[in-house]
């Protein structure tokens, strides 16, 4: 076996932030390394020290045994290493064969293009790949599919000896995943050494031959992949040890809370495409629900989806029995209020004060007649900063300039202010300082006393195993087990999470067949899918009961 | 006014910061106190008078530009619905002013209507939008009118171009109006606010609940009433309906006014008294220039030179 590409040791700082810590990684002509790890491990930063976007601090590249120290992308290119990105960056408007041949077109004697052979050379190419285009039309009128595998002939047409993908099944159908797992079969099998970014279980076994694991921008493990247990894989991504439980403290939540009476929010059946796919979750007031699953499985957009801000192709929300309407509005005024994920995208209005930031969503609330009452405004700001805690000059500062955790914190208020009965928190505390965190959880932990419904997003297993009562596991938009009140711990996550992902091992031949089956969620797709995950799993997955009984 | 609200005192250390919040002023301040001196007969009544009448039309029609610059967008149809109010004058003043007047309000509205649903509900890029009807309703106005000047001698429409109350000409109170209107609704409404916000960001305000698509519509056809407004009042003093000249080349003189003011074309701030005092700096700055006997393509010159100064100023408030 041969090492195409030997990265070793490298080491990459931005602004003092270590995004990679002393990184190692080989891959070898003809088989497929998976290249795997949560947000923000550093597999973005290593892929672009790869592809000669960024230049490594420290450490060594060598392609082919000699040390290499790439230019740009475009050096990188020439010598031997091509990159495939979640999006196309090609040129809709070209037809196909242009695209593929784009600056390097076959000239005439007059050193004009010559067309008729830019046609034929491209047609070659992608017949080679199993392309079914027709070359001479547009890129643009072609699926996403099709332009991902137009990129990739174009790529492999520089004679590559390494392809690098990052996530490219990400916006693909099921059909056109089927055609991109023959290319990459069809490129381990011409001697290509291929690197693979991808979140999804199933892609990675059914692609690779080994892995390596990044997290918080270190190698946390490198190995053949056939030996490993996904329960592990997933342990080892989210940097948890599956033999050994940690005791509960390392978060301010209190423990398990008093949920009574009816559920206070009922979604069912929710359809969002493309990336909710039949989720049915439950919310009784005085309950904290974690929603988990691993990056891309649906969990932003379940709670985008309840909170109206995506709109729903099937299944509806109720909020005590009442239906919501659609519309952020709708969902507001029957109770419903979401912390986004993205706290500057989709969060606060920088140019605006804590003030008006707090009262954007309850302004009609708090004026008269279309006038605002300042009066007013000044009680609810004062009450909201006192109890939240949010350190700042005074309600007048522009919140753009607060740090995140108080940024954070003048967005729940927002959200209470609206005196809300079920609260979505996407990622409360992502990227806020440890003292701010502690407040913000043990803020959720008083809230659903009170008796709020309150459903939660973490990445931070911690945080979600101890704030929730109960967990609601998804996997690529769809409901894949539970973990019930009593039985929340980590081992139950990562059974759950693993389990979701067997639950389709040995069909990987029919991936594209069961793709299928979750875009139109027939509930006895999804029992199958469920009864199949309890046959398979570990032991540690005792707790995990079946979809069936929801669906029954 | 608009000011008034929501600006605690800038980060400490930025002169800069003062120089965008306040160097309209100071430079419009520093234009009087120099004509003062140096200019004869500046601080005469006709000379004043003269110098709010021409600033005028620009105030009002830069004061709903500036609304529609906070939520980011643009109008730049706003010369041409002064064309076609003006053509659609003459037609109706037969059945009174009063009825001229609605009509012209009305037809400012339904082109702000059209261009506030395009960019609300069907997503077309304001500037997109906006430019159709640049180009259409100055045709559509030229229509009507026959391609024709058409004369006026309806007089109760001749006071509003020509006539004083108190002293200050009609078309002043006008400006006067439209402005303080203006600051009372960016500052004090729950519209205004949610316009503010809108523009600062609107996919938080969209999640917010905040009634989006309203408010924007909204926007669009006040400025176009404004718009629409002033072209009453410049085809009043003009005494003719004039198509083909009236508001040429206005959606320039409101865009300048408003960015010259202070207000980002980034959205998420309106300044309407800066706006007020930009419109009056470009106004003061061509007729000091005039007076002291240089061509007008020279004051072109130092105008735009001032744009590139304001927008330069402005420049370090977006980055954040």
């Amino acid at each position: 076996m041969q090492a195409v590409l030997d990265v070793e040791d490298v080491s990459k700082q931005f602004l003092g932030v270590r995004a990679l810590d002393g990184v190692s990684l080989t891959l070898q002509a003809g088989r497929a390394h998976g290249l795997v790890g949560e947000n923000g491990a550093g597999k973005s930063t290593l892929i672009k020290v790869l592809t000669g976007v960024y230049r490594p601090d420290s450490g060594t590249v060598r392609l082919g045994g000699r040390q290499v120290a790439f230019a740009g992308p475009a050096d990188a290119q020439r010598a031997g290493i091509s990159t495939i990105h979640q999006e196309v960056n090609l040129i809709p408007l070209m037809s196909v064969a242009r695209n593929v041949l784009l600056g390097r077109e076959p000239r005439t004697r007059l050193g004009l293009i010559d067309g008729a052979a830019v046609n034929a050379a491209a047609a070659e190419l992608l017949a080679r790949y199993g392309v079914r285009a027709d070359v001479r039309r547009p890129l643009g009128g072609y699926g996403l599919g099709t332009q991902q595998m137009v990129a990739l002939a174009r790529a492999m047409s520089f004679d590559a000896r390494v392809v690098v993908m990052d996530e490219p099944t990400s916006s693909l159908e099921p059909r056109e995943v089927a055609t991109l797992f023959e290319v990459v079969d069809r490129l381990k099998a011409d001697g290509v050494a291929v690197c693979y970014v991808s979140h999804r279980m199933d892609e990675l076994y059914r692609l690779c031959d080994d892995v390596t694991v990044l997290r918080d921008g270190r190698r946390v493990h490198t190995g053949e992949l056939a030996g490993l247990k996904r329960v592990d894989l997933i342990a080892l991504m989210l940097g948890r040890d599956t033999g050994e439980l940690k005791a509960h403290g390392a978060t301010a939540f209190s423990g398990e809370h008093h949920a009574e009476g009816e559920p206070v929010l009922r979604a069912t059946g929710l359809v969002s495409r493309p990336r909710v796919a039949g989720v049915s979750v439950d919310v009784r007031p005085g309950e904290v629900v974690g929603l988990a699953g691993l990056l891309g499985s649906g969990r932003s957009e379940t709670a985008r989806a309840i909170a109206g801000s995506l709109p729903l192709q099937a299944g509806n929300v109720t909020v005590s029995g009442t239906p919501v309407a659609g519309g952020p509005g709708a969902a507001i005024r029957a109770g419903i209020s979401m912390l986004a994920e993205d706290r500057k995208a989709d969060g606060i209005i920088p140019n605006l004060s804590i003030r008006e930031n707090i009262v954007l969503a309850a302004l009609p609330r708090l004026s008269r007649g279309g006038i605002v009452s300042r009066a007013r405004q000044d009680r609810v700001v004062r009450t909201f900063m006192t109890r939240l805690r949010i350190k700042a000059s005074g309600p007048e500062q522009k919140v753009a300039e607060l740090s995140g955790g108080n940024q954070q914190k003048v967005l729940l208020a927002r959200a209470l202010c609206l005196e809300p009965r079920v609260l979505l928190l996407d990622e409360p505390t992502r990227g806020i300082d440890v003292g701010a965190k502690a407040e913000v959880q043990a803020l959720i932990d008083e809230l659903a006393e009170q008796g709020l419904g309150v459903l939660l997003i973490s990445s931070d297993t911690e945080e979600l195993i101890e704030g929730a009562d109960r967990l609601v596991v998804l996997r690529d938009g769809a409901v894949a087990g539970h973990v019930p009140a009593g039985h929340v711990t980590e081992a139950a996550l990562l059974a759950a999470l693993a389990s979701g992902e067997q639950a389709r091992e040995g069909e990987q031949n029919t991936d594209a067949d069961a793709e299928n089956a979750e875009s139109e969620p027939e509930p006895h797709a999804a029992a199958d899918q469920s009864t199949d995950a309890e046959d398979r799993a570990d032991p540690g997955a005792a707790a995990i009961h079946s979809e069936e009984a929801d669906h029954g | 006014m608009a000011e008034a609200v929501a600006l605690p005192r800038t980060a400490p250390g930025a002169r800069g910061a003062v120089l965008q919040e306040y160097g309209v002023y100071l430079a419009v301040a520093v234009l009087v106190v120099f004509n003062l001196a140096f200019t004869a007969n500046f601080w005469s009544a006709a000379n004043l008078r003269t110098q709010l009448v021409q600033a005028a039309p620009v105030v009002i029609v830069a004061v709903g530009m500036a609304l529609v610059i906070g939520t980011e967008g643009i109008d730049l149809s706003v010369g041409a619905v002064m064309a076609l109010v003006s053509a659609l004058i003459p037609l109706y003043l037969g059945y009174g002013v009063g009825v001229a007047f609605v009509v012209a309000l009305a037809a400012g509205a339904v082109s702000g209507l059209f261009s506030g649903t395009l960019v609300a509900v069907l997503g077309v890029q304001p500037i997109v939008a906006t430019l159709a009807l640049l180009v259409g309703l100055r045709g559509l106005g030229l229509v009507i009118a026959h391609g024709q000047l058409v004369d006026i001698h309806d007089t109760a429409l001749l006071d509003l171009g020509g006539g004083a109350v108190l002293g200050i000409p009609v078309i002043v109170w006008f400006a006067a109006g439209a402005a303080a209107l203006g600051g009372l609704l960016v500052g004090r409404t729950t519209f205004g606010r949610q316009l503010v916000a809108i523009g600062g960001n609107r996919s938080a305000a969209a999640l917010a609940g905040l009634p989006v698509r309203r408010v924007l519509i909204t926007v669009y056809v006040l400025c176009g009433v404004l718009a629409a407004l002033a072209g009453l009042l410049a085809t009043a003093r003009l005494r003719a309906g004039d198509p083909a000249d009236t508001g040429q080349l206005m959606e320039l003189s409101a865009i300048t006014a408003v960015v010259v003011g202070g207000t980002p074309l980034t959205g998420g701030r309106v300044r309407v008294l800066g706006t007020v005092a930009g419109a009056l700096l470009m106004q003061l700055v061509r007729a000091t220039l005039i007076k002291h006997d240089l061509p007008d393509s020279t004051a072109q010159m130092v105008q735009a030179a001032l744009i590139v100064v304001a927008v330069y100023t402005a420049r370090e408030r977006s980055t954040r």
